[in-house]
C-alpha cells in the first residue's frame, strides 16, 4: 500500500490545508464534548441526587422518568429530535444555534448515565452518614451538601471517567447534523481526496489521544481530591 | 398539536418501508450479539492465557476498539472491505452497507463482550478450576465444562444489557446508509413530507423496545441469580 501523507498539505478549496481543517474539526469535537460534559454533569448530578431523596416520591419518580427516557432512545435519534423536531414544535428554539442543540442532545443523553452513577454512589454510602447529618440538625439540603455528596462524588470518579471518555467518543455522532467535527471531517475529506486510509488514521489517532487525555485528567482529579485513608481504584467500564 | 400531524401513518407505509428496516436492525443485533460473544470469549481466554503471544494481541485489539468511536469503526470497515469480498456473497453487491455493518458490529462488540466475559471468568473461584484439574480434566475441558458455563450464567444480565445498548447503536449504520429501522422510518417520513413526525415515531419505537427489554432483563436477573 502506498502512503500519501502529502494530502494533508493540499488546499481544501477554501484557502486552508486539510491539516488546518482537521485541527479546526478537532477543536469542534473538543468543544462539543466539553460543553456537553458540563450539561451532563449538572443535569446528571441533579437527577441522580433527586433519585435518592428520602421523602419526596414525586421528585424520585420525575428523575426516574428522566433517566429512562434519555437512556432508552439511541443518541442519533435524540440528536435528530433536538435538531429537527424541537425547533418545529417550539418555534422560539429556531433561534438556537445547531451547536447548542447538539450539546443539549449529547449532554442530556449522557446525564442519564451519570445520574445512574450518582445514585449508585449515594446508595453505596453507609446509612449512618445520613443519620449523622440528621443528628447534627442539618436539613436534607445541608446533609447532601456537606455529608453525602462530597463522599459520593468522590466514590464515583472511576465510572465517571469512563462515562467522560464515552461522551468524547459519542460526540462523533454529531456528524449526522453536519457539525464540523472530526468524523464529519473524516467523511468529507475521504470523499474529496480519496485518501481515506490516511485521513481516517489521523482522525482515529486524534480520538484515541483525546480519550487518553480525558483519562489522565480524571486520574489527576481523582488523586487531587482523594481523602487520605481511602483507596483510589483504577477504572474499567462497559457501555459506549 | 405543536404543528405535528401523525395521520400520514398507516399500515401500508409500515409494511412498505418500516418492516424491512426493523428486520435488519434485529438481524444485526442478534448476529452481532452471538458473533460478538463467541469472538469476545475467545479474546477473553487469550487475555487470561498468561502466554504473551496471545495476551498482547488480544489486549491491543480490545483496547484499540474501545478507544475509537463506533462511527469511525463503521467507516473504517466500510472503506477497507474489498469489493471482491461482496461479490463472493450472493446478493452482496447490492447490500454492501448491510454486510459491512454486520461484520463491523461483530468485530466491535467482541471487544466489549470480551471485557464482560473476562470479568465473568475471573469471578469463578480458583477452587472450581482446581477441582476440574483434580478430576483429570485438560485445560480445554476445564474451560468448556466448568468455568465458561458458570461465567456465562453469572454474566447473562450484563450481556443482555450490552445487547440493548448494541440495539441502540445499530442506528449508527446511518453513517454508511444501511437500511435499518431508523432509515425505514425516516425514508417514509421524507416521502410523505412528514420528517419530524418520523423522527418522533422512531424515538417512541426505540424507547418501547429498549425499555421493554430492560424490564425483562431486570426480571430475569432476579430469577436466575445463583443463590449462594
Amino acid at each position: 500500500m502506498n502512503w500519501d501523507w502529502q494530502v494533508f498539505l493540499n488546499d481544501d478549496g477554501s484557502g486552508r490545508t486539510y491539516l488546518e481543517w482537521m485541527f479546526d474539526a478537532w477543536g469542534w469535537t473538543l468543544a462539543v464534548a466539553g460543553s456537553s460534559w458540563v450539561v451532563a454533569m449538572l443535569a446528571g448530578g441533579l437527577m441522580g441526587t433527586l433519585r435518592t431523596l428520602p421523602n419526596s416520591p414525586w421528585l424520585v419518580r420525575l428523575a426516574n422518568v428522566w433517566v429512562e427516557i434519555f437512556r432508552n432512545v439511541p443518541l442519533l435519534v435524540q440528536i435528530f429530535i433536538w435538531y429537527f423536531v424541537v425547533p418545529k414544535m417550539f418555534p422560539f428554539m429556531q433561534q438556537v444555534p445547531s451547536f447548542l442543540l447538539v450539546v443539549f442532545a449529547l449532554g442530556f443523553f449522557t446525564s442519564a448515565r451519570i445520574a445512574e452513577q450518582v445514585r449508585a454512589g449515594v446508595q453505596a454510602l453507609p446509612r449512618g452518614q445520613r443519620y449523622a447529618g440528621m443528628a447534627m440538625g442539618f436539613t436534607t439540603a445541608q446533609t447532601y451538601r456537606y455529608v453525602i455528596l462530597p463522599m459520593a462524588l468522590r466514590i464515583i470518579i472511576p465510572p465517571l471517567t469512563s462515562e467522560s471518555m464515552n461522551l468524547l467518543k459519542n460526540s462523533s455522532v454529531a456528524f449526522a447534523v453536519s457539525i464540523a467535527e472530526l468524523t464529519m471531517f473524516a467523511m468529507q475529506a475521504q470523499e474529496e481526496t480519496s485518501r481515506g486510509v490516511e485521513v481516517y488514521l489521523a482522525v482515529t489517532v486524534l480520538y484515541a489521544v483525546s480519550a487518553f487525555a480525558v483519562n489522565r485528567v480524571m486520574a489527576f482529579v481523582e488523586k487531587k481530591v482523594q481523602i487520605p485513608g481511602y483507596i483510589v481504584a483504577g477504572s474499567t467500564g462497559g457501555g459506549h | 398539536m405543536f404543528g405535528l400531524d401523525m395521520s400520514f401513518l398507516n399500515w401500508d407505509i409500515i409494511s412498505k418501508f418500516v418492516i424491512k428496516g426493523f428486520i435488519f436492525s434485529v438481524e444485526l443485533t442478534v448476529i452481532a450479539t452471538i458473533g460478538g460473544i463467541l469472538l469476545g470469549t475467545l479474546l477473553a481466554l487469550m487475555r487470561l492465557s498468561g502466554t504473551k503471544v496471545l495476551t498482547i494481541p488480544a489486549t491491543f485489539y480490545v483496547n484499540g476498539m474501545r478507544s475509537v468511536p463506533l462511527v469511525m469503526v463503521i467507516l473504517w470497515f466500510y472503506l477497507l472491505m474489498p469489493a471482491a469480498f461482496f461479490d463472493m456473497i450472493p446478493g452482496g453487491a447490492n447490500n454492501r452497507s448491510e454486510i459491512s455493518a454486520i461484520i463491523t458490529f461483530i468485530a466491535f462488540e467482541a471487544a466489549y463482550f470480551s471485557e464482560i466475559m473476562r470479568a465473568g471468568i475471573q469471578s469463578i473461584s480458583r477452587g472450581q478450576v482446581n477441582a476440574g484439574r483434580a478430576l483429570g480434566m485438560t485445560y480445554a475441558q476445564n474451560m468448556r465444562l466448568i468455568v465458561l458455563p458458570q461465567a456465562f450464567r453469572n454474566m447473562v444480565p450484563i450481556l443482555l444489557t450490552q445487547t440493548i445498548i448494541l440495539f441502540q447503536d445499530t442506528s449508527l449504520v446511518y453513517a454508511i446508509g444501511a437500511y435499518d429501522l431508523l432509515k425505514g422510518l425516516t425514508t417514509a417520513g421524507k416521502i410523505y413530507g412528514r420528517p419530524e413526525e418520523a423522527y418522533l415515531l422512531a424515538a417512541v419505537v426505540y424507547f418501547v423496545i429498549c425499555f421493554g427489554l430492560s424490564y425483562v432483563v431486570k426480571k430475569l436477573q432476579n430469577k436466575i441469580a445463583i443463590i449462594r
